[in-house]
């Protein structure tokens, strides 16, 4: 019989790499760095894990499992490799948690990572490059230049000026970069104006330069164990509450119906996690939201449709409401997000759930970030582009 | 009577002002030249002329393409199959590609008329188009253009009637380009006027005009190409032209000269003007000449939808700067880029070519909805691939949903504007926009589909469809 995951599982350690232009360390460093924190965190050692699940696209790196256990020289133990795009560190997670569920592991390892600064180019380059979707199908664009026309559809659907729209996006990066520089571990830690923002070089119109990601080397890990067994690890053990994940069909971007506004996957999946963790007002009862906002336009959809602010009402949730400051009513991406603490795809999933559980324990790394009395967050992580994504929303939350 | 039943015309939306040509290297050019976009060629501007020509006709008693140009893309492959494809023609025609003279224009045509009067084929289509490239620096720099025309040749309702013809063919050479040579070469241009250009067209014309015993002021009109503005202004006076009435503009000022496609060009300029019952001389030049009287029929006056030459010059975009122009071209050697190569997969072309080439997209017949490109299940009601048929959507016109400029994109001329275009009638179409001014987008504006040359991976050119904004 089906049955929820709430509860079952706990998260008993975490770990995460400094991100960042990381000239210094290879995808074995950013592993090892991440992976022995959260080893460290739990109180045990490499040989106690009895299982491992990997998530990375593996941009520069050869595929399989190898590079997990090559990173950390684990003797035979199961690396399970996991991919879903961008939403890999979050995919991982969700393994890792099943496999303690099964009760086929009562300890057991998720790991995220990225190493993307050694390809000799800035960015990610293009999706759907000829070849690795369809040779000549695809337009070609990269992240951004997808994700910039949900940003062009939103500014016409809802009536602002591309000067008004580009003016919220650049409040939206302000926010970002702010709170990435209080973030020991972040990326971009440098405060930004709106000013500069919206005067800055463009990336794919509307977006410019402070709108996007940087590209960011990364690794994030977590310690997964029983719930029952959790005490024998910490008393301020956090567990899962439920995970949702929604695979597109594919197709949105070629329907008539779908406006790219909205993020189709990401509404699936929150339905999903909801009713799983047993939430009912998602913007009431939970304390904190890391969304997958890899692109300013990213964070405001993303909290639309997660559905803690209606369609459209998020410029005046966040502008004149302040309702996703760190002070505000439902804090979002207050560790930096994607766009300031770093985006190495594979291990953003993992780091979200990082800053949550960090967030829980009281355990910001800086006084001036904790956030008071967390009891529930979200992580929501997501690959593809607008009308061709998979996305997975997991709640964590205190016993 | 065999004869012209329609014609169409491709000019690119570029232009280059020979001004920025004489800033770079000096000089005192005028007007401007008609410039291929980085992802168009021969082909693809054919494919557009022949669009045009199309418009309105019934495809199907076509038995016939004749491709006319003297910058085949490929060497080896033929560039009539793609086009057809791209038409969306039967697949029992006969195809060729007529090459290497800059005359390979009116000797196809002659062909087709053959072809029909023989009656091997009820209609042949004859497309013409150049994309030539000119040494930087040189005479023929601000004198090359691109363009396209096409014909198709039937035996009932002709608009265009061909009372005589003259051909003389000559082993005389002036202007070649060897098989590893990109840009064209010449001799001394005092040379080719005086041996080439001037005795072969004057010779074809008085041949052509004592058999059938006219003389000049016969002709409502002559379309005649030259080696330029002046060789032209020359032979309308050695012909007993009357330059103002008599003579048409061989399109050098605002389109360039297009190669093969020069003469047709201009005979196709004469034919938008042209009254039903004028009589049009026409000749044309390069390895001997060839010169013909051409009547207008009633039903010229049936086919005038066209946007011909006057249409598709009334629509253009300014090249601000040299620099494009040499990026266009890839006249340059630059950085090379540091991002993983494009790839390409035949065998999915070939698995995707009705969608690929024929723009083809399904409709499905339990929910109805019509979906681009191709599916294996419906979109939007997932039923299966049998429920889904297929159909044309290529002459679909649409507007622009959304869209974004990424600067980022591993294109020759960023942005890469990224859109999505809903069809009329049902279909929405994700693609890259071109022929595209970026100041000048937003959503809602009407867009048209264009065949492109997408890229060159694995050392293949590889054809799609974009969007654009409407030309008119």
């Amino acid at each position: 019989m089906r049955e929820s995951i709430k509860d079952k599982v706990a998260i008993v350690g975490m770990g995460c790499s400094r991100f960042g232009e990381r000239w210094d360390a290879g995808i074995e460093d950013l592993i090892r760095e991440a992976a022995f924190e959260a080893l460290q965190d739990a109180g045990i050692e490499l040989k106690d894990v009895q299982a491992i699940w990997l998530g990375t696209i593996g941009v520069g790196a050869t595929g399989t499992g190898l590079i997990a256990s090559t990173a950390l020289q684990t003797q035979y133990v199961p690396v399970t490799r996991v991919e879903n795009a961008c939403a890999s560190g979050q995919e991982a997670l969700r393994g890792a948690t099943y496999g303690v569920a099964s009760k086929v592991y009562d300890l057991v390892m998720a790991l995220g990572v990225e190493k993307l600064k050694d390809t000799g180019f800035a960015g990610l380059g293009a999706m759907g490059m000829p070849g690795r979707f369809e040779p000549v199908y695809g337009a070609f664009g990269t992240a951004p230049g997808r994700y910039a026309m949900a940003a062009t559809a939103y500014f016409a659907k809802y009536g602002l000026s591309p000067e008004e729209g580009k003016r919220m996006l650049a409040e939206i990066s302000v926010k970002s970069h702010h709170y990435g520089v209080s973030n020991p571990k972040a990326h971009l830690r440098r405060e930004i104006t709106a000013e500069q923002a919206t005067n800055a070089p463009i990336i794919a119109w509307p977006l410019g330069l402070f709108d996007c990601c940087g590209v960011t080397d990364g690794a994030s890990a977590a310690i997964l164990c029983p719930a029952e067994e959790a005490k024998k690890y910490r008393d301020d053990y956090v567990t899962i509450k439920g995970f949702g994940i929604g695979t597109s069909p594919g197709w949105g971007k070629e329907r008539e119906d779908y406006d790219f506004t909205y993020w189709d996957a990401t509404e699936a999946a929150a339905r999903l996690a909801y009713e799983e963790a047993g939430i009912k007002h998602p913007r009431r009862e939970l304390d904190m939201v890391e969304n997958h906002d890899c692109f300013s336009i990213a964070e405001l959809i993303a909290t639309e449709s997660l559905f803690l602010c209606e369609g459209g009402k998020y410029r005046e949730e966040f502008t004149n409401k302040r309702a996703y400051y760190h002070d505000g009513e439902m804090p979002v991406n207050i560790s930096g997000g994607l766009k300031s603490f770093g985006h190495p795809i594979g291990a953003s999933g993992c780091r979200e759930a990082y800053e949550i559980y960090k967030q829980i324990q009281g355990k910001a790394q800086e006084p001036s970030r904790q956030l008071k009395d967390v009891k529930l967050g979200l992580c929501h992580n997501q690959g593809g582009h607008p009308g061709r994504f998979v996305c997975g929303v997991a709640i964590l939350g205190t016993p | 009577m065999v004869g012209i039943t329609s014609y169409g015309a491709y000019i690119p939306v570029y232009r280059l002002s020979r001004e920025i040509l004489n800033q770079v290297w000096g000089g005192g050019g005028k007007g401007e030249k008609a410039v291929a976009n980085f992802d168009e060629d021969s082909l693809t501007m054919g494919v557009e002329g022949a669009r045009d020509c199309l418009k309105g006709t019934e495809k199907e008693s076509i038995d016939a393409l004749y491709f006319a140009s003297t910058t085949p893309p490929f060497k080896e492959k033929q560039s009539a199959s793609i086009i057809a494809a791209a038409l969306d023609l039967r697949e029992d025609i006969i195809a060729a590609d007529i090459t290497d003279s800059l005359r390979c224009g009116t000797i196809a045509l002659r062909m087709a008329l053959d072809a029909v009067k023989a009656g091997s084929a009820r209609k042949v289509l004859v497309v013409v188009s150049d994309c030539r490239i000119p040494p930087p620096n040189s005479a023929f720099e601000p004198l090359f253009g691109d363009g396209a025309a096409a014909f198709l040749v039937g035996g009932n309702g002709a608009a265009v009637e061909i009372e005589g013809s003259h051909y003389i063919t000559s082993e005389f050479i002036d202007i070649w380009r060897l098989e590893y040579d990109k840009i064209t070469r010449t001799w001394e241009d005092r040379f080719i006027r005086d041996e080439g250009y001037t005795p072969y067209l004057q010779k074809a014309v008085a041949t052509l005009l004592k058999a059938h015993n006219l003389t000049a002021k016969d002709f409502a009109t002559a379309a005649f190409n030259a080696l330029d503005e002046r060789t032209h202004r020359d032979m309308a006076r050695r012909l007993g032209l009357d330059a103002k009435t008599q003579v048409q503009d061989p399109l050098f000022g605002k389109v360039g000269h297009t190669g093969a496609a020069s003469t047709p060009m201009i005979l196709i300029a004469a034919l938008e003007e042209a009254k039903p019952g004028d009589r049009i001389l026409l000749a044309s030049y390069g390895d001997g000449a060839d010169a013909h009287i051409l009547r207008v029929t009633d039903d010229i006056e049936k086919i005038r939808d066209k946007r011909g030459i006057k249409k598709n010059l009334d629509s253009k975009l300014m090249l601000d700067n040299y620099g494009k122009y040499v990026k266009f071209r890839n006249l340059m050697e630059f950085e090379p880029s540091l991002e993983i190569a494009p790839r390409t997969s035949l065998p999915e072309i070939w698995r995707d070519r009705n969608w690929v080439y024929k723009f083809h997209g399904h409709r499905c017949k339990k929910c109805g909805k019509i979906q681009f490109p191709m599916q294996k299940a419906c979109m939007y009601c997932q039923a299966d691939e049998k429920d889904l048929e297929e159909i044309g959507l290529s002459d679909k016109k649409g507007t622009l949903s959304t869209f974004s400029m990424d600067e980022r994109s591993p294109v020759i001329d960023p942005p890469n504007v990224l859109a999505a275009v809903t069809l009329e009638g049902g279909g929405r179409f994700f693609s890259q926009m071109t022929d595209r001014d970026v100041n000048n987008l937003k959503v809602g504006i009407p867009m048209e589909l264009t065949f492109r040359r997408i890229h060159d991976a694995l050392g293949v050119h590889n054809y799609f469809w974009k969007c654009r904004p409407a030309r008119e």
